[in-house]
């Protein structure tokens, strides 16, 4: 039986103190670093309950968590430091988060929309940047979340978790449904434990929770009260809080949708929706009552019903991209315009889920005679954002995909990253001048800048050189013909 | 240590190769070659004389049925590989014949077991081609982790709470850690055969200090291999097979 320590025990240098936590997942204690290997913030050290009375899946848990938790980087997660190599003695060490818990905030709920706004992004930022580590959650829920000073949240507890690139050790364990019973999924409770939308689902939870104080599905105590969560829907959140606005409702209730293909897509678009409610569009979700509410929640018992297993879409689970594509509306006659919007065409029609960002980086507006600040800024806004519609339109992109953004900056190459890093942007697409133009260097500067300080994949798209083409094939090249060539002049943008 | 654990090689010198130059920028301390050096291939005497050399600084090299079907002919084996079989009994030698004579079945270096098929009667050569072969096969090894080659793809399968066995399909190059709290079955790959449709040949290694595995798929010149194939005379189906990944 493996041996369980406690307070005053030393192992493998680390010396153990107090005990913060005791419960269904194992032990916490606070523990001093062994001497001269200090990291320089606070550690504690997880042990899973073994022995008679202790649940044997604490044991998996346990086992799932040492193999996925030190894969994970970045401010989301807890830092590990050491993992114990002796099975007999298991155990983890790992920062100590210091914050305000997730289930503190939720006692105190119902929130204000804008802080359910701000608290729910904060998660979301933390699931979206466990999904990019190919990691699964499978288990958020309040106890699960700590928010840190700066409003960041780090989550916790990756016992029930999934990692894309390693055996699932529980998926060999039926008798167990993973996830606690407010949070879990519909395709949880049928043992799919694959699909990143789980934890979307969970995010709806918790959302639900901040705004309104109560869990949508209440906290079943059995399976087949869980099951309920295949079909019923949820009572919509404004009747529950009457300061909730329609366009947060849409979001909320967009992650309970029990089928998954329908759900909002991933993380990264939760965030991105909570910090753009002005862009939500609203849908049946706005105004679900009386008829309309019982013929869904029919629809939905009737396929839970007879299906089984809700079908899911691994395609789409696989990738739902947040592209950003920068426009230069200040030259809307540009000929690079037509490259971009092919290129823009080509990337989103890859890809069956999406949500397209459409971004003008303007330069800071400059006063005519007489005119008042608020009168210009506003008046070039507008104006650019109607290019920015006009430039997407033939496009034909669904307006819930589909977000525009005209920003005034004097440094249009930072004001794209940073727009790209908040809002999980996987891919930047952006036009860049042909080698020989110096007329545009500013564009040059600006997909040059990008492309290095990128996080994510940068598309750059150049109009091809006709003239050179048509010079090497001829042996010369009649100006007019290759100006006429030029797509830009052909299709104005 | 860093274990390379190569199986099913079949002859085949330039995947073989492959597969070593590799291990050894990986920082490999020591081999296991889990059977079946010679069939299919045209590089019998080439194989056989690496693994020999191998051997003989201290690798762990095991008998598989393609060998032990050197010194006696099986009547199991479908056409082809019984022409690719008669071709290696003529080109050997009579001491690398009696080098794949001798050659055990099994190894066994806690916690690790190694055997070419199944630990279950290794000379009946059963596949492992499910977690019920694998788990039939763990409990005869009776260790934690457990090597094998023979069916031609990687596949790593592990003990749960329930008695069973989960299975996996692991991506080449990414380090799995194998704890020793479970018990672990893994299916190498082919060297010079594999059969996923992807020509690549496989490998993995295992390192038994950090408890990680890793598979490996390592691109070679797999045309060069059939084309030696076509030249030795063997049959044309052995040469697609090779240049096919199947």
């Amino acid at each position: 039986m493996p041996t369980l320590f406690g307070p005053g025990d030393s192992i493998d240098g680390f010396t153990i103190g107090d005990r913060l936590h005791a419960g269904g997942n194992g032990y916490i204690y606070r523990v001093a670093p062994p001497a001269g290997n200090d990291p320089a913030f606070p550690l504690v050290m997880k042990i899973p309950g073994v022995g008679p009375g202790e649940p044997t899946l604490g044991v998996v848990s346990f086992e799932i968590e040492q193999m996925i938790l030190p894969q994970l980087t970045g401010v989301h997660v807890p830092r590990v430091v050491a993992v114990g190599s002796d099975p007999m003695r298991p155990y983890l060490v790992m920062e100590e988060i210091v914050g305000d818990g997730l289930a503190s905030m939720i006692a105190r709920a119902p929130l204000p929309p804008s802080e359910v706004a701000r608290i729910g992004a904060a998660l979301a930022d933390a699931v979206q940047s466990v999904h990019r580590q190919n990691v699964i959650h499978l288990d958020l829920k309040p106890e699960n979340f700590i928010l840190r000073a700066d409003g960041s949240a780090v989550l916790l507890d990756f016992g029930f978790s999934r990692h894309a690139l390693y055996p699932d050790l529980l998926a060999e364990e039926k008798e167990f449904a993973a996830g606690s019973a407010a949070y879990v999924s519909p395709e949880q409770l049928q043992s799919n434990r694959t699909d990143l939308r789980s934890d979307v689902f969970a995010l709806g939870v918790l959302l639900y929770e901040l705004a309104t104080g109560e869990p949508p599905f209440g906290e079943p105590a059995t399976y087949a009260g869980m099951r309920d969560r295949l079909w019923r829907l949820p009572v919509p959140p404004r009747k529950r809080a009457g300061a909730i606005s329609q366009k947060l409702q849409e979001v909320i209730l967009r992650c309970l949708e029990a089928d998954v293909d329908r759900r909002t897509p991933s993380a990264a678009h939760v965030a991105f929706d909570l910090r753009h409610l002005d862009q939500v569009q609203l849908t049946h979700n706005a105004d679900l009552r009386g008829g309309a509410r019982l013929r869904r929640q029919a629809r939905n018992w009737w396929r839970a019903r007879r299906g089984g297993l809700l079908p899911t879409n691994p395609a789409a689970n696989a990738r739902a991209p947040v592209i950003l594509v920068a426009v230069d509306t200040e030259h809307p006659d540009d000929g690079r315009h037509p490259e971009l919007q092919r290129a823009a065409r080509a990337i989103i029609a890859l890809n069956a889920e999406f949500r397209l960002m459409l971004v003008s980086a303007i330069r800071a507006a400059s006063l005519g005679e007489g005119e008042r600040i608020e009168d210009s800024a506003s008046g070039k806004h507008l104006e650019h954002r109607f290019r920015l519609r006009t430039w997407i339109e033939p496009l034909r992109v669904s307006p819930s995909r589909l977000s525009l953004h005209v920003v005034e900056s004097a440094h249009p190459a930072a004001t794209i990253l940073d727009l790209a890093t908040s809002n999980h942007v996987d891919l930047i697409v952006i036009g860049a001048p042909d080698p020989g133009d110096r007329a545009l260097a500013w564009w040059r500067s600006v997909a040059a800048e990008v492309t290095a300080g990128a996080h994510c994949s940068v598309h750059v798209v150049r109009v091809p050189e006709r003239g050179k083409l048509w010079e090497a094939a001829e042996g010369g090249s009649p100006a007019g013909a290759s100006a006429a060539d030029t797509p830009g002049q052909q299709r104005p943008a | 240590m860093r274990v390379a654990l190569l199986s099913d090689i079949h002859a085949n010198l330039e995947a073989f190769e492959a597969c070593l130059a590799h291990a050894a920028t990986r920082g490999v301390d020591g081999y296991a070659l889990l059977g079946d050096f010679v069939g299919y291939g045209a590089d019998a005497v080439a194989v056989v004389e690496t693994v020999m050399r191998m051997a003989a600084e201290g690798a762990i090299a095991l008998k598989g049925n393609h060998d032990a079907a050197i010194e006696r002919s099986e009547s199991y084996f479908n056409e082809p590989a019984r022409a690719a079989l008669d071709w290696a009994r003529e080109t050997l030698d009579a001491g690398q014949q009696r080098f794949l004579a001798q050659l055990p079945l099994i190894a066994e270096r806690p916690p690790a077991f190694f055997v070419h098929a199944s630990a279950v009667a290794p000379q009946r050569w059963d596949y492992i081609d499910s977690p019920r072969a694998a788990r039939r096969c763990v409990d005869a090894a009776g260790q934690t982790h457990t090597f094998c080659g023979h069916v031609h793809e990687q596949c790593l399968y592990f003990g749960t709470r329930n008695g069973r066995m989960g299975e996996f399909r692991p991506q080449s190059g990414n380090p799995i850690p194998v704890r020793a709290s479970r018990q672990w079955l893994a299916a190498v790959g082919s060297v010079g055969q594999p059969r996923d449709r992807n020509p690549a040949a496989a490998y993995a290694m295992f390192d038994d200090r950090r408890l990680e595995i890793t598979f490996f798929r390592v691109p070679y010149d797999h045309h060069a291999a059939a084309d030696k194939i076509r030249r030795a005379g063997l049959p044309a189906s052995l040469a697609y097979r090779v240049e096919a990944g199947i």
